[in-house]
């Protein structure tokens, strides 16, 4: 029959259990990876400092932290954004892969504009192509019913061959093909100068123009949801789909828009590869990064709240980097892979188990003392 | 099935008699429920405040009070799905802390819930086993659960198909599932909180014939009804509760039902009918034309339909429930499309562009089924009285929505239709089962409309508010709004109606004038007969 440990359904979950079960969840994970470590013949303490200051302190530590955050940014609000209403956008990987060659294209094209405009261009172009690739899965599920977790998930490996295609089995207009090795190792045609986005520079910190664009995103995203005639809409159909429905909202419209925007953030994460770090379209390095994917994870965490979200992707950017750091011959890269998954599924499952309630039972012991 | 309840009832006995060996005290009499003192309290509201009440075993037992007094609320301590903040509960004697509804169900009380909680997509059968012993022990035989579901069925005289989905039934049939899985599951003790407020006339007698019999079989069963008297019919007595507190108990037996709303309110109410004017009415504002309609298993719902509604003019729709009722709301209001005829809302035609076209041409509409159509639950009371006026220029700047208006607005609406909750940005979800009508009501109203649909507007409402939206119902008509109404309670339909149509097998059997039809003659049309 039931075991001692229950679990049951909160009916009236205390509001301060939103704030204490992250902070508790990351102290336990603290703790497990601190046994994890001790097995393995690691001191924990020194490994914590280690990953502290290779995140905050050390020289251009925080730098690198935001560079890995701000990928995540935007795939963490793309998929914040579609979550609220309900519209599972798995797809976010997908449409970061086709932003990145939106935006490469403008780039390349327009690279002999002033470099504002280049730098806008790019960010459209990126946003459109990320729309475009959205709206695939948006129409088959508003017209067709089909489920958009599955279909945005499909096309994620699609834009994974397009991008190859472009860059190893063709002659695209994004391969380099002038210079000499081009043909025994393929690579994208590099963006001229223009087309790098400055950084902005406070002392030995830079904080790249991404970040920024996105910090902006996530303002707007969370004002549109809260405040706007547009977010209501959003909130009624994520509730309740029926009462959307019953209230007049135009629903196939609506989810065809929620996925433009989400699509669009997710291909903006493209652009923001290009201008601000890569500058050049590296299918490889895109595919093994899976922003698209740890995005869900972040919105997850935020339960959806973008501005959740920008601090969420900033602790799992600096968690990256710092695991990056950890790494090396006495570190190998499946310890330090197992520590975030550690840390990931604590904070995750801390978020569930809020929802619920866990008891241990004692059961009255039959006076015979018979088991059953 | 019915086994598998057995011997639930078994393993339940020996729980029980493994407590009271350890030394548990057993309390003072074997009532078969005793609650003292609980106490529940939410954010901001005492829901349950000191309540005291006991049923004997075989006592059919009223909780009675207004909308939002605690008797959903004292229901779920008992079922263990909240913990009392005070109080203790004695169940057949012994000392009861039941830490969720496993535990309660183990000591034989079960619930049929306010909002029905059944799996659409699951068999009558399946959702019976759902959660049972016998589900656990991997010897699920639909067809021997099918057979023992109609054998309770039998015995109990409640018929419902056991391979029949869920999705399919009617909420009436729906809430006959419930009863039946409590009662194959073993239950000594039934809940039934507002068990008739979706059941016709006649489903509602067929219950109580069971509630009787079970009574008789020793079981006891807790009942709960806005309409007093059903409660005078059935209970033998009656606990009253006002503003979360037990205010007390009475025998039905020499209590009248003005005694009761008198008791309930804490004055003395006047239960007198609503009083219509008489006026002419104005131009049709609903005119339907040979309009057909499928329904949701694809069959013909609606044949041939042929109606006007004037304004100012109130139209009563008879029937029993599934004859095409809920079908014609749904045309009316966009959300189901047609296959012929025409439809034309104040003269305009209503085009084939969803519920918006309809809104837009000042149709408000009030659903069968609130929870699930009608309100999004875990919005604030605030958002739900907007959920149709959020596109109105009224409600922000440009794409802006103002909070502080939506919040004024809803503090108006509340304190109109006297929706009791700590305030406007508390969520529906929290609300009790006759406020959250309330906010529906409120907000479809209180839209300046030109044709109101509804469909049992008053279910669910204590007996104030019930007068209350009579009323209201009463003066919209009177501004010059035309209304349809549909009930399936002919008090109602007599009370407010200028004009009758009986609704069979999704036609219009007839139309009468409220003044000439008698009761008789609509039972008879209601049954078929033209
Ligand atoms: N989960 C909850 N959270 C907060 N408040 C609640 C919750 N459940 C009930 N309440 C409040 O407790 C009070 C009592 O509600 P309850 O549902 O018991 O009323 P009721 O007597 O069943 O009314 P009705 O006849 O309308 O169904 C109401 O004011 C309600 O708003
Ligand atoms: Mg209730």
């Amino acid at each position: 029959m039931t075991g001692p440990l229950r679990i049951e359904r909160r009916l009236d979950a205390p509001g301060w259990l939103k704030v204490v079960v992250p902070l508790a969840s990351l102290v336990l994970a603290a703790i497990i990876v601190a046994i994890l470590l001790l097995a393995t013949g690691h001191n924990p303490l020194s490994t914590y400092h280690q990953m502290y200051s290779a995140a905050i302190t050390a020289d251009g530590a925080l730098s690198s932290s935001f560079v890995y955050a701000t990928p995540l940014l935007f795939t963490g609000l793309c998929a914040a954004f579609a979550f609220r209403m309900r519209t599972w956008n798995i797809g976010g990987e997908g449409q970061l892969y086709m932003g990145a060659v939106g935006a490469s294209a403008t780039g390349l094209v327009l690279g002999h504009w002033p470099a504002p405009l280049v730098i806008i261009a790019m960010v459209v172009g990126g946003a459109l192509a990320g729309m475009l690739w959205a709206e695939i899965p948006a129409l088959l599920r508003a017209y067709l019913r089909t489920n958009e977790i599955l279909t945005s998930l499909m096309l994620n490996y699609v834009a994974g061959f397009v991008v190859y295609y472009l860059i190893y089995d063709s002659g695209s207009y994004w391969r380099d093909l002038t210079t000499p090795g081009a043909s025994v190792f393929p690579t994208g045609k590099t963006l001229g100068p223009h087309a790098n986005w400055p950084g902005i520079t406070i002392g030995s910190f830079t904080l790249p123009l991404g970040f920024v664009l996105g910090l902006g995103l996530a303002v707007g995203l969370f004002l549109l949801v809260r405040s706007t005639r547009y977010g209501f809409e959003m909130r009624v159909m994520g509730d309740a789909p029926r009462a959307a429905d019953y209230s007049g909202i135009r629903t196939k419209r609506k989810i065809l828009s929620v996925m433009a925007i989400s699509g669009g953030i997710a291909g903006v994460a493209g652009s923001s590869q290009i201008g601000d770090f890569g500058h050049v379209l590296d299918p490889r390095g895109l595919e093994q990064a899976q922003y698209g994917y740890t995005g869900i994870v972040v919105a997850a965490l935020a339960l959806y709240n973008p501005l959740a979200v920008v601090l969420v992707s900033l602790l799992i950017g600096g968690l990256t980097n710092a695991g990056f750091a950890l790494e090396g011959p006495s570190f190998p890269t499946g310890l330090v892979g197992t520590m975030e998954g550690i840390i990931l599924f604590t904070v995750l499952g801390g978020e569930i188990l809020a929802r619920y309630r866990l008891s241990w039972r004692r059961r009255p012991a039959p006076a015979t003392g018979t088991t059953s | 099935m019915l086994d598998a309840g057995d011997d639930h009832t078994a393993l339940a006995a020996g729980a029980g008699l493994a407590s009271s060996l350890s030394g548990a005290a057993p309390g003072p009499r074997a009532l078969a429920v005793q609650a003292i003192d609980m106490t529940k309290r939410f954010p901001g509201v005492l829901a349950n405040d000191h309540v005291s009440f006991e049923a004997a075993p075989g006592e059919v037992h009223a909780l009675l009070g207004e909308n939002g007094a605690g008797k959903t609320t004292l229901c779920n301590l008992l079922m263990g799905l909240y913990r009392p903040d005070e109080g203790k509960l004695f169940i057949e004697g012994k000392p009861a802390r039941f830490r969720s509804p496993k535990d309660a169900q183990d000591a034989g009380i079960f619930m049929v819930h306010q909002h029905l909680r059944l799996v659409e997509s699951m068999t009558v059968a399946e959702n019976v086993v759902l959660g049972a012993a016998g589900a656990r022990q991997l010897r699920f035989s639909p067809r021997a659960v099918e057979k023992a579901v109609a054998e309770a069925a039998a015995r109990f005289q409640m018929s419902v198909d056991p391979a029949a989905r869920i999705w399919q039934l009617s909420l009436g049939q729906r809430q006959r599932v419930e009863v039946l899985k409590a009662l194959c599951r073993g239950a000594r003790i039934l809940i039934l909180d507002e068990p008739t407020a979706v059941l016709t006339p006649q489903e509602a007698d067929q219950l109580f014939s069971s509630v009787r019999d079970m009574a008789a079989a020793g079981r006891t069963v807790i009942f709960i009804s806005h309409k007093l008297p059903e409660v005078l019919a059935v209970a033998e007595r009656v606990t009253v509760l006002r503003h979360g507190r037990s205010v007390t108990t009475v025998p039905t037996a020499g209590t009248g039902a003005d005694d009761l709303a008198g008791l309930m309110v804490g004055r003395e109410v006047s239960l007198a009918p609503t009083a219509r004017v008489a006026h002419e009415p104005g131009p049709a504002v609903l005119e339907l034309a040979g309009v057909c309609a499928r329904g949701d298993l694809g069959t013909e719902a609606l044949k041939d339909i042929t109606l006007q509604v004037r304004a100012g003019e109130i139209l009563g729709i008879a029937g029993v429930s599934g004859n095409g009722q809920r079908e014609l709301a749904e045309v009316i209001t966009g959300l189901r499309p047609t296959t012929a005829g025409t439809i034309r809302i104040g003269g305009a035609r209503l085009a084939a562009g969803g519920p918006r076209a309809a809104i837009d041409l000042g149709v408000a509409y009030v659903p069968e089924d609130r929870m699930g159509t009608a309100i999004a639950p875990d919005l604030s009371i605030a958002e739900n009285l907007m959920l149709k006026s959020y596109r109105g220029k009224a409600r922000g700047w440009g794409p802006v929505l103002s909070r502080r208006k939506a919040i004024a607005n809803a503090q108006e609406m509340m304190a109109r239709f006297d929706v009791r909750a700590p305030g406007p940005t508390t969520l529906v979800r929290q609300l009790s089962g006759g406020n959250i009508q309330k906010v529906v009501l409120a907000r479809e109203l209180s839209c300046q409309p030109r044709l109101v649909v509804a469909a049992s507007p008053t279910r669910g409402l204590d007996v104030g508010a019930t007068q209350y939206v009579r009323r209201v119902l009463a003066g919209t008509a009177a501004a010059g709004v035309g209304v349809v109404m549909v009930s399936e309670d002919l008090d109602e339909i007599f009370e407010l109606s200028d004009r009758i149509a009986v609704f069979y097998a999704g036609r219009v059997v007839g139309t009468l004038k409220a003044t000439e039809a008698d009761r008789h003659r609509v039972g008879l049309m209601m049954a078929g007969a033209t």
